[in-house]
């Protein structure tokens, strides 16, 4: 396992998230701090031990092909920041 | 001596069991409406010190505890008793499971204004079962913490100490249970939130095995570790609560299709069967950092146990210290994934800063999340990150899978496990809010379970000499929720910390 050599951009940006400067120093502390605990795991021999995913696998759950009533337009919208037309409305995003 | 728990009793029905208030409503010396109005009062009367509730409808909950005494004198009028278990009994729900037209907010400025356009499988449950929806509970935002200081509406206090938390991430779920805002509530439990805040409440809080109780209309943190579960006055109560929520349910693939048994009845007869049960005692869950009056109390409880007659030996969990680290691997790479779908384009807090489409994603995401949330979310970026994925991620599944085998191994010779819940009592506000480490280390006894997809129960099993709930955690075998709830009824029955009701 490599170091806590976390990038904060890096990683912030991959989880669309913008940080001010004081929280980067912040999180750099705190999730360094965390890291070096998880750190723990390499002592752990896992040589031959298959993954656990879920406690329970369930596997291939198939459902009839039917039609099912959904949300209503109004209610799908319900909670939209911005609507016009039976739409969610958004800034441009082709020129 | 005083101790908070010997105050005199308000001549209320806040000690009665969901059996108790049944009969006294099939009686007709209580009704649902007169229930209801009495628990509005009290709450009304207590929010202002325990801020258990991020909102609540009264006219609502009335309206349900009339449509419930409507339903109750159509079927004397048919000669019948009320044939729904929950009959008019209100029950608070955690502020992250949905329930129609009310607010679903997750504590967080992300979904400040949202309102459900549906019911959560478990809401139309506790529906049909008779049971009035009363209010949205606090918890840490998105459940992410282990004292409810994480909301963003306010943090819940403890009602037995209120410079104290409650627990988390269900805090709002157990305060209100334990300061009679409700009779009971449904919390969810992804590390220990709904065991760590019943213990620190004095009050019965059940996870289920994973898969027992549908995940649909919960707001998803860690999906693979994610349950659904009530707080109760007492064992009996969470059973009756159990039976109604949980079974199959084709909307959430992971639940499983398990015929759902009489919990209450199946307790009754257990009690009755006199059987003596085989309990383990996991040694690495006494060690450094359990707190002396905790381990005392734990002891006794053991002690109680072994009067029954039941058989107590040790067994040994070797992956135990691996567990929280494993743990917060496994959940924050499940919860980037999940809380990436807040985006601020169809619904929850779009930043007015922004101007185009990426930069709603950032800024919304940077206005609507709070601290703790952040935190994790690029923690789980980073684990699930190309070149870190097998380091972090897939080795953490690998000690999940030894974790999960410490407990099937123990119980090849024993029926449960019983340890202590939380290592400590309730801690001050503040006091671990700045070390987010600090506070990962307090989940040690109870984030196990999850990881194993296990049952697991916290019953009150005393108090410190401060007066502070001491919790006792009983861990069952997988979907074997009769016995758990028989283990720890038997202990309830012999000992009476679960009617004290703290001093507000």
């Amino acid at each position: 396992m490599p170091g806590p050599d976390l990038k904060l951009d890096h990683v912030a940006s991959l989880a669309r998230i913008a940080l001010t400067a004081d929280e980067k120093a912040r999180f750099a502390s705190q999730l360094g701090e965390v890291l070096s605990y998880i750190a723990q795991l390499n002592e752990v021999d896992v040589s031959g031990v298959e993954p656990t995913a879920h406690a329970f696998p369930v596997v291939n759950v198939w459902a009839a092909d039917v039609p099912q009533p959904g949300l209503s337009v109004e209610d799908a919208l319900r909670n939209a920041p911005q609507v016009r037309d039976n739409m969610f409305v958004v800034p441009r995003v082709v020129e | 001596m005083t101790r908070p728990w010997t105050e005199a009793v308000p001549a209320d029905t806040r000690q009665l069991s969901i059996g108790e208030l049944s009969a006294r409503m099939e009686a007709g010396s209580l009704s649902a409406v007169e229930l209801m109005q009495e628990l509005v009062a009290r709450t009304k009367a207590v929010e202002g010190r325990v801020r258990a509730f991020n909102s609540f409808d009264e006219a609502d909950a009335l309206a349900q505890a009339r449509a419930s005494d409507e339903r109750r004198a159509g079927a004397r009028r048919l000669g019948r008793g009320a044939v729904r278990p929950l009959e008019g009994i209100p029950v608070g729900i955690k502020d992250v499971i949905s329930v129609a037209g009310q607010p679903l907010t997750a504590s967080s400025r992300m979904l400040e204004n949202f309102v459900s356009p549906y019911d959560a499988t478990v809401t139309e449950r506790l529906k049909d079962a008779g049971a009035v929806c009363w209010g949205r509970l606090n918890l840490d935002e998105f459940a992410m913490g282990s004292s409810t200081e994480n909301s963003a509406f306010g943090a819940t206090s403890n009602p037995w100490d209120l410079e104290r938390v409650p627990g988390g991430s269900s805090g709002g779920s157990a305060a209100a249970v334990a300061a009679g805002e409700a009779v009971a509530a449904l919390g969810s439990d992804t590390g220990g939130s709904i065991r760590q805040p019943a213990a620190l409440c004095s009050v019965v809080g059940l996870k289920p095995t994973y898969g027992r109780v549908s995940r649909y209309g919960l707001i998803a943190f860690a999906s693979s570790l994610d349950q659904i579960g009530p707080f109760a006055r007492s064992v009996r109560d969470a059973a009756v609560l159990l039976g109604a929520i949980a079974g199959h349910d084709p909307r959430d693939s992971t639940s499983v299709r398990l015929e759902v048994p009489d919990y209450a009845r199946g307790v009754d007869e257990l009690a009755k069967s006199g059987r003596k049960w085989r309990l383990g005692i996991p040694k690495e869950y006494f060690g450094e950092g359990l707190d002396p009056e905790v381990g005392a109390a734990v002891e006794e409880a053991i002690g109680e146990y072994r009067r029954m007659g039941c058989e107590v030996r040790e067994v040994s969990l070797p992956h135990t210290k691996y567990a929280i680290a494993t743990y917060y691997i496994i959940a924050t790479a499940e919860c980037s994934s999940n809380l990436a779908r807040f985006d601020g384009v169809r619904y929850g807090h779009r930043s007015r800063e922004a101007t185009d489409a990426l930069d709603i994603y950032f800024k919304s995401r940077a206005e609507g999340f709070g601290q703790e949330v952040k935190r994790r979310i690029i923690l789980g970026t980073y684990v699930l990150s190309s070149g870190y994925y097998d380091a972090y991620y897939l080795r953490a599944q690998k000690v999940r899978t030894l974790i999960r085998g410490d407990f099937l191994q123990a119980y090849r010779e024993v029926d449960a496990i019983v340890t202590p819940t939380s290592p400590t009592p309730a801690f001050r506000k503040g006091e671990k809010a700045a070390d987010p480490l600090a506070m990962y280390l307090n989940d040690i006894y109870t984030i196990g379970v999850n990881l194993a997809g296990l049952p697991g129960m916290s019953v009150p099993c005393g108090f410190t000499k401060a007066g502070l709930p001491v919790g006792l955690q009983i861990i069952g075998q997988p979907f074997k929720e009769t016995e758990l709830l028989a283990i720890g009824a038997a202990y309830e029955e012999r000992t009476q910390w679960h009617g004290r009701v703290p001093p507000l």
